[in-house]
């Protein structure tokens, strides 16, 4: 097995979904999960068989379109392994938090998986064209699964989501066509490309297009208005993919292409772009401090997040790419963890996501194992030490403070807001006031809806949230688990260009 | 002996082990919580006492463990923990208060039913504790101090279904990360300078002579050297943790949750850290350029580190002067002595000035007792500061390790009797306490007169008096020795208030107490169990017995901690004396004045108001009311953040949203020109081409339309036409 194999098995899971009896979604929702942990198999593959982080090894390679320099290849370094591993695990998670979806459960598996081909297709590409196929083969099933399994508003953050996605796409086809043609390589490859030095004038224009139009996805300032609400209206498993995968496929764009390919460029828009990453980050915190409805306040945190692997990103420095990589998983597991309990543990049962009606349900004592999950995660989010997302972010800054003293200076009261917001909407969502005893609430129709439901989080939910907090803390304790991949793989010939011009010290 | 070295880990890996088996353990099962903790921290406890006969055997010599955590690129970040006196004292305190304070915890929390949960966090805030004074790399100790912020939040807001509480663990967690942040960023500041976090690593670490002279000769733009700025960014950090002003706030706050976390986290060990941390990094406070030769001087090139901690600033303190005759220190020493502290100690001595100052004034004028207690922690925290500025590490610790035992007495005292007066805490409901809780008025007398520093006896008086010395021989101003000694005053003056109140008059139980036709008080306060009365009896012994090992005559603490034998001394200077004169006369003046005010007249109601509050009415209400710094945050802070939270949003919905809409409507508006376009134009053009075409379709099918009269009427036509033609021609 190999990695190719998660490409194979997605692609061969959202059939099958085709093929399974419609009455009896058990079998579905088995055949789903089987799929899912045979494609987090398939992403640890190429750890397990030994492959070389450091070396961006050719995994499947074939001509497409000779003509005009396009290839089917794919190829994996230790980027990509950690990439595939998270994809993998967000796979398998939110299998898990969709264990409920009664409305045509096939459909929706189908369009998970062909989703998750679009995911893992990017991240293990290795031709731009290619890769650029597989970014947009991604949107497609996103938009369809918002639209038609979301929550209110559905239509609304599908559209919006699926042009924000088509600017950028139409940005970052404009800068892969300059790279290959304009300058005259002649193909996609990221090999070939990575050895080509473009000439500092191009670099000047071609890469903005590329990072820029990769980092509408990841959330950039100020395109990241698609994410909140794309967020707050996709079904559980969708926001956790969103959160958790999407976000990253922009992200690791802007690495492959932006910043790899074209460090001076990147030296030249670093102070612009840098900072709009750090506005990014304070920007994300402070609205999420006013929103009422939890999902938006989990959406603008992500935005917040990802701030921290643009600013990453655009250091240029092997600490801050590091940490941008560190941070594109840690912010995928508990992104993806504040998605799936404020989806499906909190919305799923008191169908509100009001932070104003959520304090009257005096939910701590009704699940308790959600409010301890979400306390976790939502320390795990504000960069408690221990959890993973503080090692990214130590890294990041570490790494921006040699860049932009003053930009992570500015990112240290995102921090700061960063635990203002995730500790309001922990105290309303389970601790406020409205604990029995104290002061009896009138018994509202809400109220007695929760009391009478069971309430109960039912196992896949529990292993699922259990996993995450686990790789969570595993990789806050441990960091090593992933920097052993991580670092050398900045040291393979794809970064040539990069240590060519100063950057990665 | 490296052994005790190799296990020091365990000393907060035990408690971590047991929070870790606490919270999977169901509520329901309460009995195993409180031996297993107090078990783990016993253990602890041996371990720490064999480490500190380890570190006293050789005071000056740092041993430091560490081992790499992660790298990148060709650079690894390396923790590991240290064990040097000053670790170790404060590992056996830790151990030790927090040991007692979770005996007095199984009858404070006994009826909770979250008795289980409550032992976890405790447990889990010990273990952060104990990471913290044990780490031997800045970032493990960041990760440390950040978990115990954590498990603060989550015992101050413990009675969560408080909203009280709930508030003050938010406001205590976001206070005190403000903080954190410029400790992150002087910690940023520092690896980028020096390329490592640990402190000490056989002359490669940050504390040691080679990274201390490139910090201190490294300037940045506004001429400040790097040592100066970190120092201060991670003073930053310090004053949040430990309720400095002005981010002193939340700590009186923080008295929401249940009193064993006051006495644990606010007042003996948390709030500490931050005192702990300036010790730590002292050298980096006084890093000088001048101060180069002599710290190279005090770290001979052996196998092991050499402790940078008898750093220059301690020879300012003549007390500690003898001590570098005996070591035979390089004449350097000496000269530095006389030049003016560095920015970081003025800082330092002047924040701590002015916060024992302000809190110690502000605690006269509080009626909760919890609350006056939580305002004197604040003071003697500056205090501390005064001590660590003026004096160097030696001073500030010994008021930090004095202060654990006697206020964690103060506050499980003040524990003891919230819970015989039945969770009352307005002490103006108290009164004559003394008759019916002898052993808790005992304990509390000593803690009383430790605190006020009477002479003599108690340890508070010496580690205070150490502090007011160092601070009147500073070579800096002497601005913060008199607001200091104000400070000691007002400290006697609200100690005695307090005392007066709870335990003599009568008592003055609530008026629904009275009710239903009794004369005397349904419920009695009544003295607590021995599991809460005992703990009380070790602390005021160790509150009193401290007193052996600071003295002036056999300064053991302090020559260990400057890192030298100890030793004993015949004679005592004269600056010494006089010193002590006068911190006499500055508790004499308080007890006194409080004396006068509150014993000879006794408030024998509930709504008697206080004697001063009637003499100086304006001056009492600015007190009261804390001197409506809440207010002012409020005010300012807290509604900018609001306004700014409200602008982005604004800006999302309104600027970007309005942005997209606009655009949206421009392809909107587009597209219906461009349908109206093909609909009117080239529809229209279209439509009228079809039509012509049609028609002239049409006419031209009427000459194939398949009526044969038509064709032969055609036909007749053509060739009575063929036929003219030709006849014409």
């Amino acid at each position: 097995m190999t990695p190719t194999w998660t490409l194979v098995i997605c692609l061969l899971g959202a059939i099958l979904q085709q093929f399974m009896p419609r009455t009896e979604p058990k079998f579905a929702r088995a055949t789903a999960l089987l799929t899912a942990f045979l494609s987090l198999a398939a992403a640890f593959s190429g750890v397990v068989n030994g492959m070389d982080p450091g070396v961006f090894t050719t995994l499947t390679r074939a001509p497409w379109v000779p003509g005009l320099g396009i290839e089917f290849h794919l190829a994996a370094d230790g980027i990509t392994h950690c990439m595939l591993v998270l994809t993998g695990i967000a796979a398998v998670a939110g299998v898990l938090f969709s264990w409920n979806v009664e409305h045509r459960v096939r459909d929706f598996f189908s369009l998970y998986f062909l989703l998750l081909t679009g995911c893992f297709g990017v991240f293990l590409s290795a031709d731009l064209f290619l890769l650029f196929v597989f970014y947009e083969l991604a949107i497609v099933p996103k938009y369809l699964l918002i639209a038609h399994w979301g929550s209110k508003n559905r239509e609304h953050g599908a559209m919006k989501l699926a042009l924000y996605s088509f600017v950028g796409s139409a940005l970052v086809f404009a800068g892969i066509l300059a790279c290959a043609w304009a300058s005259g390589v002649g193909s996609f490859s990221l090999q070939e490309l990575g050895k080509h030095a473009f000439p500092p004038d191009f670099q000047r224009w071609v890469f903005p297009l590329l990072f820029v139009g990769f980092a509408v996805l990841a959330g950039m300032f100020p395109f990241h208005t698609w994410a909140p609400t794309g967020h707050s209206a996709a079904p559980t498993a969708a926001s956790m993919l969103l959160a958790g995968v999407v976000m990253k496929l922009g992200a690791y764009g802007a690495l492959r292409a932006g910043v790899a390919l074209m460090p001076q460029g990147a030296a030249m828009w670093q102070m612009p772009l840098g900072m709009l990453a750090a506005i990014g980050i304070v920007h994300g915190a402070w609205v999420a401090l006013t929103q009422r409805d939890i999902k938006y306040i989990i959406g603008y945190s992500s935005v917040s997040h990802m701030g921290f692997a643009l600013l990453g990103l655009l250091s240029l420095s092997s600490a801050g790419l590091s940490g941008a990589v560190l941070q594109m998983f840690s912010h995928g597991i508990i992104g993806g963890l504040l998605f799936a309990i404020a989806g499906r543990m909190i919305y799923d049962r008191t169908h509100t996501r009001e932070l104003a009606e959520l304090e009257g349900l005096n939910l701590q004592k009704l699940m308790p194992f959600a409010a301890v999950s979400f306390v976790l995660a939502g320390f795990a989010s504000m960069g408690m030490p221990g959890f993973s997302g503080f090692a990214a972010e130590a890294h990041v800054l570490a790494g921006a403070w040699k860049s932009f003293p003053s930009l992570a200076i500015l990112s240290g009261v995102g921090i700061v807001l960063g635990a203002a917001f995730t500790l309001r909407v922990v105290h309303r969502t389970f601790y406020a006031a409205g604990a029995g005893e104290v002061e009896p609430s009138p018994a509202s129709t809400k109220e007695k809806q929760a009391h009478g439901e069971a309430l109960v989080i039912s196992i896949p939910e529990r292993l699922g949230a259990m996993g995450l907090i686990a790789v969570a803390l595993a990789v806050g304790l441990w960091p090593r688990l992933l920097l052993d991949w991580i670092v050398p793989a900045l040291e393979s010939p794809l970064f040539e260009n990069l240590r060519k011009s100063g950057g990665l010290q | 002996m490296t052994g005790v070295l190799d296990i020091l880990w365990l000393i907060p890996a035990l408690p971590l082990l047991v929070s870790a088996i606490l919270s999977l353990t169901p509520a329901r099962v309460k009995g195993g919580a409180a031996p297993l903790s107090i078990g783990a921290l016993g253990l602890g406890f041996l371990i720490a006492c064999a480490a500190l006969a380890e570190a006293v055997s050789d005071p000056g010599q740092v041993r430091a463990h560490n081992f790499t955590w992660f790298e990148f690129g060709s650079s690894a970040v390396k923790i590991g923990w240290v064990l040097d006196p000053l670790s170790a004292l404060m590992l056996v305190m830790v151990t030790f208060v927090a040991g007692w304070i979770f005996v007095f915890s199984i009858g404070y929390m006994s009826h909770d039913e979250n008795f289980t949960r409550f032992y976890c966090f405790l447990s889990l805030f010990t273990s952060a504790m104990l990471g913290v004074v044990m780490s031997n790399s800045l970032l493990m100790l960041f990760a440390c101090w950040e978990v115990m912020g954590l498990a603060s939040y989550l015992l101050i807001g413990f009675w969560h279904h408080r909203p009280s509480a709930a508030a003050a663990a938010r406001k205590a967690f976001i206070y005190t990360r403000i903080g954190d942040i410029g400790f992150l960023l002087g910690m940023l500041w520092l690896y980028a300078e020096t390329g490592t976090l640990l402190l000490y690593d056989n002359g490669a670490g940050c504390l040691e002579a080679n990274a201390l002279t490139q910090l201190a000769g490294a300037a940045i733009s506004t001429g400040m050297a790097a040592s100066t700025g970190i120092a201060l960014l991670l003073f930053c950090g310090a004053i949040g943790k430990s309720g400095q002003i002005p981010l002193h706030v939340w700590l009186p706050d923080a008295m929401e949750g249940p009193t064993p976390v006051s006495a644990l986290i606010h007042a003996a060990t948390m709030v500490a850290a931050g005192v702990f941390l300036m010790a730590r990094i002292h050298p980096l406070s006084t890093a000088t350029a001048s101060a180069k030769p002599i710290v190279t001087a005090t770290a001979p090139a052996n196998a092991t580190a050499q402790s940078a901690q008898p750093a220059v600033r301690m020879e300012a303190a003549p007390k500690s002067q003898a001590h570098a005759e005996a070591a035979a220190k390089p004449t350097e020493a000496g000269g530095d002595s006389t030049s003016s502290p560095t920015l970081t100690l003025n800082v330092m001595a002047w924040v701590g000035a002015l916060t024992a100052l302000l809190a110690s004034l502000v605690a006269v004028a509080q009626y909760d007792i919890k609350r006056i207690l939580a305002y004197s922690t604040v003071s003697q925290l500056g205090f501390m500061f005064l001590g660590l500025a003026t004096g160097g590490p030696a001073v500030g610790v010994f008021h930090l390790l004095t202060h654990a035992f006697f206020k964690a007495l103060l506050f499980l005292g003040a524990g003891s009797v919230i819970h015989g007066c039945h969770e009352e805490q307005d002490i103006r409901r108290m009164g004559g306490l003394w008759r019916r809780m002898p052993a808790t008025f005992g304990t509390y007398a000593v803690g009383m007169m430790a605190l006020s520093g009477v002479p003599l006896l108690f340890s508070g008086f010496w580690s205070k008096d150490e502090i007011l010395h160092s601070a009147l021989a500073w070579s800096g101003s002497k601005w913060p020795f008199a607001l200091g000694l104000v400070a000691a005053v007002a400290t006697a003056f609200y100690m005695t208030r307090q005392m007066a109140y709870v335990f003599f008059g009568p008592h003055r139980g609530h008026p629904a107490m009275y009710e239903q036709g009794h004369r005397i008080p349904v419920t009695q306060p009544h003295e607590s169990p021995m599991v809460m009365t005992l703990p009380l009896g070790v602390l005021a012994a160790c509150a009193i017995l401290l007193t052996v090992v600071g003295t002036p005559m056999w300064p053991w603490l302090h020559s260990v901690l400057s890192g030298h034998a100890p030793e004993v001394r015949r004679e005592v200077s004269v600056g010494v004396l006089f010193a002590m004169l006068i911190s006499i006369l500055a508790a004499g003046t308080g007890f006194t004045a409080g004396w006068i005010c509150y014993m000879r007249r006794r408030a024998s109601g509930f709504n008697d108001g206080d004697p001063l509050q009637t003499r100086i009415p304006s001056i009492w209400r600015c007190l009261e009311s804390r001197g409506w710094i809440d207010e002012l945050y409020k005010m300012s802070f807290g509604i900018w953040t609001a306004a700014a939270g409200r602008f982005c949003d604004w800006l999302d919905r309104i600027v970007l949203g309005g942005g997209v809409r606009m655009i949206q409507n421009a392809a909107l508006a587009t597209a219906w020109m461009g349908r109206l376009w093909d609909e009117f134009f080239l529809n229209g053009g279209f439509a009228r081409g079809c039509e012509q075409t049609r028609n002239s379709a049409d006419r031209a099918s009427l000459v194939q339309n398949g009526q044969i009269q038509r064709y032969l009427r055609i036909l007749a036509g053509a060739l009575a036409l063929v036929a003219l033609w030709i006849i014409w021609k």
